[in-house]
């Protein structure tokens, strides 16, 4: 399979001139086929997964899955090659962290430094719900107008 | 008394999150780098003047450099270039220059060497990113982006946004002072 559109994409790149330079990423090239995606769907399918999970820098509210920027064109191929040479999730979420800081992940992990981000929605439903109990305890205490 | 109190204290809740996260001089784009404390990534890259020569930090040991992130696609690089020039003429420490080809090479190479033949060069040495790795290395994800590395190898400090006078006296000078090389 891999073979097939790796022969299929040689003979693109001969065929046209420049394709080789300007879009194939070179490392990467043998395991992508001719749509640039990652010729194993399950390599594709985790890539997409990641890719949407990282935050892109420059355009800070779109993911680097989304974004047309220069360092996301180049994120999205560290993020190839790591998955190509076989490393985790994990490994490539904590190369992205070691340089960017937690702000690339777009759901960061659970720590005591992001517990107040996590538990805020929680903090705020249990509050709200209290309210709403309280005041229609006392309502229901109270006479009726007419 | 709860009645009163309350609401109070949610509305000056309110008032301390908005002075803090309306402040219009809290600049939102500024991230804090994970690089600050850390060993400075190590590269090894071509020379923008010279394709056979290499231009690697790993030379820079024991020293204090300045390490500055440009590229001829950027704007703000050039408004900064009049002031890492002045920079340079003092010689305090060198400024190594890493030249970021967003186009991964096309044409990015000769750009840089006429940018710096015309407008001239404060760069002790300039390394030229084909492929932008080095950059992604060093956490950068704008330009220009400037870094400080002390004696030991270690980034100690990083500034976004074009160099001025002022901002090389005011953060970077007291740095270099304290890091050991007097100015």
């Amino acid at each position: 399979m891999s073979r097939v559109s790796f022969a299929g994409l040689l003979t693109f790149a001969l065929a046209v001139p420049g394709f080789g330079g300007a879009f194939a990423e070179p490392p990467a090239a043998a395991a992508l086929d001719a749509h640039g995606q990652l010729a194993n769907p399950e390599l594709q399918a985790r890539f997409e997964r990641i890719a949407k999970e990282l935050r892109c820098l420059v355009c800070q509210n779109e993911s680097i899955a989304d974004s047309n920027a220069d360092l996301a064109r180049d994120l999205r191929r560290q993020v190839r090659e790591m998955l190509i040479a076989g490393q985790s999730d994990d490994a490539i979420f904590k190369f992205m962290t070691d340089r960017y800081g937690e702000f690339v992940r777009f759901a960061p992990p659970l720590t005591p430094k992001t517990a107040l981000i996590w538990g805020a929605p929680f903090v705020m439903l249990l509050l709200g719900g209290t309210i709403i109990y309280r005041v229609a305890r006392q309502r229901s205490r109270m006479p009726l107008d007419e | 008394m709860w009645k009163f109190l309350l609401p109070f204290a949610a509305f000056v809740a309110l008032v301390v999150l908005f002075v803090f996260g309306l402040n219009p001089s809290r600049d939102i784009h500024a991230l804090p780098s994970p690089l600050i404390g850390k060993p400075a990534p190590q590269f090894a890259l071509t020379d923008v003047n010279d394709p056979a020569g290499v231009v690697s930090n790993s030379t820079l040991k024991g020293q204090v450099y300045v390490l500055n992130v440009w590229g001829t696609w950027c704007a703000e690089c050039r408004v900064e270039h009049e002031a890492l020039l002045a920079i340079s003429q003092q010689h305090v420490v060198p400024i190594i220059g890493i030249d970021w080809s967003i186009d991964h090479g096309l044409g990015e190479r000769d750009k840089a060497k006429q940018w710096l033949e015309r407008l001239g060069n404060p760069y002790a040495q300039v390394a030229f990113d084909k492929e932008g790795r080095t950059i992604i290395d060093w956490g950068v994800f704008g330009a220009p982006e400037t870094f400080l590395v002390d004696r030991d190898g270690k980034v100690i400090y990083k500034f976004i946004s074009p160099m001025t006078q002022e901002v090389w006296e005011k953060e970077f000078l007291p740095r270099i002072a304290a890091a050991g090389k007097g100015v």
